[in-house]
């Protein structure tokens, strides 16, 4: 998809899928096509059903776009002092790399896997069930392997999840589409009134940060 | 170059709870006492008001209350036998940085531990025998009795406002209460809070099976309240944003909402934020101050009396190695004190679904629920079990933020369809218990510094060497299964165990609950401080924190860090003041 296109069907999304339309936003880190490989994958971890938007309609690309151009994206906060040595499970993360790196080089991999195998057709093109396989293949460490498939699989997903339950204002959880879901009532603060009514079904609706 | 500043009668390194109460405590005797905080200034009204606060993606997930690890971090490995990589990411604990330190955006569970946990190792020799103790265990006595804190555990609760309920009012046992506690002087001064759902499921099922209930004494204030200084605490709102959160409605206590504003008032207090202390300077016996940094890089000479280190217990134990103070702890001879005797909470959990009632775990605060205290202690015979130590049980709402909480049934796929449709069932309809355990010190856990990292002003960072102990998690195994008892008596449609096991991961948030290090005692051979947290080697140096303690009960440990730190202030302006020198 070239970039006016995915705007495009961003606007698109937002006029018909959510209460309330956002403007479409300027990619800050990825490319184009990289915004509509996330858009499809995030499609398929959360897929938009009769209960309501998924991950991909509510901006999960939004959403990560944004995390991996800030202080996330480059491990700002982090320490990232070497040497970068392989640690035991229990030490946790020793990698040097950063998640925008990881990004790049992971959809890059994908892509390439895909259409190596697939006569050409990037992950976006695919069809939705041959997605979900390619999807279930690289959490399973069945493909890219020497890749760190698996472990971006994780990245995507917990992001794509971060950002379908984060306050609205971070992009991915458009018309509080994540919370309407489970009913989260989001920024509301104040249950005193509704403590001690066990088993009520809280009646308002969500919430989000100004 | 360093630049010698005036001399001042006290300096505090850290303005946590523990910095907060000396500061207090000692500019209200008429000392001038400056504080240095490595954290930004932060408050209420400025940093966290409700418009802002219920971020969760900002506080509880990207830990933006909370030391960076660029700025400082610690070095991590099970045994002597492997190589310390260092903690990039936050895992398991969330050291604090900033004004208040992690009584910001704490949970507010406030805790006395009990009369026989300060004399674990003496009642455990006495009642068991010697041999009962596995040889590599290290615990101590602590050189202090509950009786003796009992005075400052009242003052800061009085201080917060805490809310509960007593269950042992001098002696007489009290219905409601936990009938396990030491004797205390006076009832809690605020009410417990409103109970939730699946708190008053736990309570209903515990009690059936014989257990004795009892609200979590809580920081989050059942009520407005107005303290001995003079300040006044708003209402818990039961908003559901508050551990890793700062409380936008005055209602947590902290030392924002209890202290800072009188202290603010104090002409002979300051408190100088962004400033990190380097080292503690000391000369023939004697500690001459601080040095330090502010933002700017220049680093400054803090001349003191009296130097009060409350830097939370990694650097508190990281600024006696990097001063030179004190023998460090060596593991392979058993000698030298410094960084001894580290340990940590050894906790379990059971999740449960019911398919039929609606918990909403939206409604939730950092210490509210209900808990059971019968696995506690020693008052059950520990001798046919083969360990020590125990874990309270509870069933605490603390919130229903659905980035880390989206609970689904075993057996759900990570994603897709099903997942979603799983998740949307499940997050109204689950809840989860938690066993608190102890953490007993041992002879292979232990702090150190790091031969490899450096931090960014090019000095070692701290090396922390830990595992759980065989006796801990044969305790957890133990009292996970009670959890579960209750758990089952709860009659849920499904529930998930999920059991302690070795090795400790710094990956998944256990709790920041970091002991020891810098432990007292009424031995020098075995202990940094002595009972008022006085340092054995430099006179006019007090090591105050979690950092004081042998090992761990199964509580939380602030209520105590405050009253240690409370009771080393009186011997301060009642006796050192007096006479300088040791105390004991
Ligand atoms: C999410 C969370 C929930 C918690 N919930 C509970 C609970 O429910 N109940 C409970 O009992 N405990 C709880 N705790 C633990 C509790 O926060 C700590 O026990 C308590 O805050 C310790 O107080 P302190 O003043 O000793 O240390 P801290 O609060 O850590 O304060 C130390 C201060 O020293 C500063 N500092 C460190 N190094 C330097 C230096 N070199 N120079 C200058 N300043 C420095 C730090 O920035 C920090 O502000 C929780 C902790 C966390 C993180
Ligand atoms: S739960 Fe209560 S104490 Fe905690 S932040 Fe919310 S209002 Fe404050």
């Amino acid at each position: 998809m070239k970039r006016r296109e995915w705007l495009a069907s961003v606007a698109a999304i937002a006029f018909t899928g959510c209460a309330a339309p956002a403007p479409p936003s300027p990619l800050r880190f990825f490319t184009p096509e990289e915004a509509a490989t996330i858009t499809a994958i995030a499609d398929r971890l959360i897929p938009t059903d009769d209960l309501g938007p998924g991950a991909g309609e509510a901006g999960a690309a939004t959403f990560i776009d944004r995390e991996l151009a800030g202080p996330y994206g480059t491990s700002r906060d982090l320490y990232m002092r070497p040497p970068f040595l392989p640690g035991l499970p229990g030490q946790g993360p020793q990698s040097p790399a950063t998640p925008a790196a990881r990004y790049r080089a992971g959809l890059a991999a994908l892509d390439a896997h895909c259409r190596a195998a697939f006569a050409g057709r990037g992950f976006a093109d695919l069809a939705p069930p041959l997605q979900d396989r390619m999807l279930a293949d690289l959490e399973g460490g069945r493909i890219l392997r020497n890749d760190g498939g698996r472990a971006f699989f994780d990245l995507v997903l917990r992001d794509t999840i971060d950002g379908f339950f984060a306050d609205p204002a971070y992009g991915g959880n458009r018309g509080m589409a994540g919370w309407r879901l489970i009913g989260f009532p989001g920024a509301r603060y104040d249950y005193r009134d509704f403590v001690a009514r066990h088993g009520e079904v809280y009646p308002e609706p969500p919430v989000a940060l100004a | 170059m360093t630049l010698r500043l005036k001399p001042v009668d006290a300096v505090i390194i850290g303005f946590g709870w523990s910095g907060a109460l000396l500061a207090e405590a000692l500019s209200s005797a008429g000392l001038s006492v400056v504080a240095l905080e490595r954290g930004r200034w932060r408050d209420t009204a400025e940093n966290f008001p409700p418009s802002r606060a219920p971020d969760e993606l900002r506080y509880a997930v990207r830990h933006d209350l909370v030391v960076k690890p660029a700025e400082n971090t610690i070095t991590f490995r099970n045994s002597v036998a492997q190589m310390a990589l260092p903690i990039r990411a936050w895992g398991s604990f969330l050291p604090a940085s900033g004004a208040g330190g992690g009584g910001v955006h704490w949970n507010g569970q406030t805790w006395r531990f009990r009369p026989s946990d300060f004399t674990l190792k003496s009642d455990t020799i006495a009642r068991y025998g010697k041999r009962f103790l596995p040889p590599d265990l290290s615990i101590e006595d602590w050189g202090v009795t509950y009786d003796q804190l009992e005075p400052y555990y009242d003052r800061f609760e009085y201080i917060c406002g805490i809310s509960g309920k007593s269950g042992n009012l001098r002696g007489r046992i009290e219905a409601g209460g936990n009938p396990f506690e030491g004797p205390r002087a006076r009832e809690y001064p605020t009410p417990p809070m409103t109970m939730p759902y699946a708190p008053t499921l736990f309570a209903e099922a515990s009690r059936e099976l014989g257990y004795h209930p009892f609200p979590q004494p809580s920081a989050n204030l059942s009520q407005a309240y107005t303290n001995p200084l003079g300040v006044t605490l708003g209402a818990c709102t039961y908003c559901g944003f508050c551990e890793r959160f700062g409380c936008g409605n005055y209602a947590k206590a902290s030392p924002q909402t209890t202290l800072m504003p009188v202290l603010r008032r104090r002409k002979n207090f300051s408190l100088r934020t962004e400033c990190t202390a380097l080292a503690i300077d000391h000369e023939g016996g004697k500690a001459r101050g601080v040095t330090y940094t502010d933002a700017s890089g220049e680093v400054f000479f803090q001349p003191a009396e009296i130097v009060l280190c409350c830097a939370y217990t990694f650097e508190n134990i990281r600024l006696l190695l990097l001063s030179g103070i004190g023998a460090p702890y060596d593991p392979q001879t058993g000698r030298g004190v410094v960084g001894r005797n580290y340990a940590y909470q050894t906790t379990s959990s059971v999740a449960l679904g019911f398919d039929g009632k609606l918990l909403n775990p939206f409604i939730g605060a950092g210490a509210l629920g209900t808990v059971v205290d019968d696995w506690n202690g020693d008052h059950y015979d520990h001798g046919p079990l083969g360990f020590i130590g125990g874990a309270y049980l509870a069933a605490l709402a603390t919130n229903g933020r659905p980035i880390l909480n989206h609970p689904v049934p075993p057996g759900v796929p990570r994603w897709g369809a099903s997942w979603k449709r799983a998740v949307a069932k499940s997050y109204l309809r689950t809840t989860r218990l938690l066993a608190q355990g102890s953490s007993l010190s041992h002879r292979g856990a232990y702090c150190d510094l790091d031969p490899n990292y450096r931090d960014r002003f090019g000095r070692p960072l701290l090396r922390l060497t830990f595992d759980f102990h065989p006796n801990d998690l044969k305790m957890s195994h133990f009292v996970t299964g009670k959890l579960a008892a209750i758990a089952r008596a709860m009659r849920p449609d499904w529930m998930t165990i999920a059991n302690r096991e070795a090795p400790y991961s710094v990956v998944p948030y256990q709790s920041t609950h970091n002991v020891g290090g810098a432990a007292m005692g009424a031995d020098r051979g075995s202990s940094v401080v002595n009972p008022y947290l006085q340092s054995w080697d430099l006179a006019n140096l007090f090591v105050i924190g979690a950092s004081a303690f042998p090992q761990n009960p199964g509580y939380n440990p602030t209520g105590t860090v405050a009253a240690l730190a409370l009771h080393a202030s009186d011997a301060i302006t009642q006796r050192y003041l007096r006479a300088p020198g040791p105390l004991a």
